[in-house]
């Protein structure tokens, strides 16, 4: 293949990939009757007060319910991804650098989480969650988030491959405890790992609907997407919701793609992981 | 000090190793033991624990006592699972995501692959910005995809206004495509880092000794690179085949932009609609049939690509 032809082929799909977001920042900045009657992939005259108007409305709209909802997935995704990943950091090392009983039959078990569908699991969740009068709280989706089978997989390949037990020995002769030696020591090594786990965990969570939608009534605990998704089938009642909509979509994703520049560095040696053998 | 230094050493030569080499391996299992709990707790709570609620809830069934007496939930046997197996709209939703995932997989993987072997040759430039902007879609949810594709798709609202009004992508005919371009464009990105970082980790002296032999780029990555990322590539395809048998968010979505969504268009989306009416026992049943199935569709791919590596 020549240059020019793989050029072709990258730029092409460029603009499949960039044109619905860069669609999204324009419209962003447009009132609703600008949204259908002007160029759709171009600013306007005033696009900028504009998108400060919209943005000022999205956030005081229904007193400010958007506000609430991206603390609230920020608290579902961020301290769920966060607990998650040392939790299944700390199950994945343990499988990979310790001999015990049982170790093969515990990675299997959770390796058949992995494909274990997580819708699956939303309804079952609800109707324990309901019977423990826990539906319709907080806990309700973030309790259930904190599991990452796919985490604790990821954990100890990288564990196995990166931690050498050379270095474990050391430290136990110089009087580490096991748990200062993985929180000191094997966590540094596992870093790429660790910062991978991390950013999956937090868009799978970001990224959950099914749980939510079943477990939450109370609007004040919805995270983004559910709110963004309420407002989006209330349109056809109350079109000036499309214009928020919009501009609440955008808000919505660039948190998330903020994340994935600044920790780029670190991810992106981790994701080979997974698929090596 | 020399008297105290001369006592103590008979100690450490022969008692003190023994107990040091006991005391470290009990704190060693003290150590499996605060690593694997916290996550074996939660994950007996919310895995193990649900897949067996569920089993239990789509085996009962609801029963009056008289025309007008309390429901009550007894032991039905397979009697949701009858029903499962008659409900056509159920069965229905199955075949529309088979035929999802038998076009709209192979599609997304086919294009991650070669995405991954561009930015792993020698031809491209600019490959930081490729891999980010092809990346970018992974960052926005299924749900606001879905939104921003039901404004793009609608004649009114479209920037391809022209495409638009001519085609509707939002008919009976076209929806079901439609969801499959949504969903390809937030996933081929993350599909082409992860085949893309398994081609990173391939030695280059191997390319090297391939060219001396006189082999072409392209015949290096048809004969190297492709078999040396097919782990890779079983693994985004299982991750696939999860997810196209859970499409919900997008379709769930779309319902408010095109009517030719109905409420069990997914078999996740007639879970939830059963769920919803509530028949909680045959919701279940739903969702253990649905989980069986994308277990053994998993199970039988791993195998079948196995077996095709090792030919």
């Amino acid at each position: 293949m020549s240059r020019g032809a793989a050029m072709l082929i990258m730029g092409v799909f460029t603009l499949y990939f960039l044109t619905p977001i860069w669609w999204l920042l324009v419209s962003s900045s447009k009132t609703g009757g600008d949204i259908t009657g002007t160029a759709p992939l171009w600013f306007t005259a005033d696009s900028i007060p504009t998108f400060f108007a919209n943005l000022g409305n999205l956030f005081t709209y229904s007193d400010g319910v958007f506000g609430r909802w991206l603390a609230n997935s920020a608290l579902y995704a961020g301290l769920g991804a966060l607990v998650g990943t040392v939790i299944a950091a700390m199950c994945g090392y343990a499988l990979a650098k310790y001999e015990f009983r049982g170790r093969e039959a515990i990675f299997n078990v959770v390796l058949s989480g992995v494909l274990v569908p997580a819708t699956a699991l939303a309804l079952p969740l609800f109707l324990i969650f309901s019977q423990v009068k826990l539906t319709n709280t907080l806990w309700a989706v973030f309790l259930p988030s904190l599991v990452s089978p796919f985490g604790v997989y990821l954990a100890r390949i990288y564990a196995a491959a990166s931690v050498p037990t050379e270095l474990l020995e050391a430290a136990r002769l110089d009087g580490s405890s096991e748990a200062r030696t993985f929180f000191t020591v094997s966590t540094r090594l596992m870093a790429p790992a660790l910062v991978t786990i991390f950013l999956f965990q937090f868009v799978a969570i970001w990224n959950n609907f099914f749980l939510p939608l079943i477990m939450l009534r109370d609007q004040a605990l919805f995270p983004v997407t559910l709110g963004l998704y309420a407002w989006n089938s209330q349109i056809s009642q109350i079109p000036e919701l499309r214009v928020l909509v919009i501009v609440g979509a955008l808000v919505s994703i660039l948190p998330l793609i903020a994340t994935f520049l600044g920790l780029q560095r670190f991810w992106s040696s981790g994701l080979g992981a997974g698929s090596v053998k | 000090m020399k008297v105290t230094r001369q006592t103590t050493v008979p100690a450490i030569a022969t008692g003190a190793p023994t107990i040091r080499k006991r005391a470290t391996s009990s704190a060693q299992r003290r150590a499996v033991l605060l690593f694997v709990a916290p996550f074996g707790v939660l994950f007996l709570a919310f895995y193990a624990v649900p897949i067996i609620f569920a089993v239990v809830q789509s085996l009962l069934t609801v029963e009056r006592k008289g025309t007008f007496g309390p429901p009550q939930q007894v032991f039905g046997g397979f009697v949701q699972y009858q029903q499962v197996f008659q409900n056509t709209e159920f069965w229905e939703s199955v075949g529309r995501v088979l035929l999802f995932g038998v076009v709209q997989v192979p599609i997304m993987l086919g294009l991650a692959l070669l995405f991954a072997l561009l930015l792993d040759s020698p031809l491209l430039k600019g490959k930081k910005f490729f891999r980010l902007a092809f990346f970018a879609p992974y960052a926005v949810p299924g749900v606001i995809a879905a939104i921003m594709w039901g404004f793009l798709y609608s004649p009114s609202l479209s920037p391809f206004g022209a495409v638009t009004s001519q085609v509707n992508f939002l008919s009976a005919d076209l929806v079901l495509w439609a969801i499959a371009n949504i969903v390809t464009w937030v996933y081929v990105g993350y599909n082409m880092l992860i085949i893309y970082s398994s081609l990173l980790a391939i030695p280059t002296e191997i390319y090297e000794a391939a060219r001396l032999d006189g082999a072409s780029n392209l015949q290096i990555a048809w004969r190297i690179k492709i078999p040396l990322v097919v782990p890779a590539i079983i693994l985004t395809g299982v991750f696939s085949i999860i997810g196209t048998l859970q499409l919900l968010a997008e379709p769930q979505t779309l319902r408010s932009f095109s009517s030719a969504i109905s409420s069990t268009f997914t078999p996740n989306l007639a879970v939830y609609t059963t769920a919803s009416v509530p028949n909680y026992s045959l919701a279940a049943a739903f969702s253990v049939v649905l989980a069986l199935a994308t277990f053994v569709l998993s199970f039988v791919f791993l195998k079948a690509t196995q077996r095709k590596v090792s030919q």
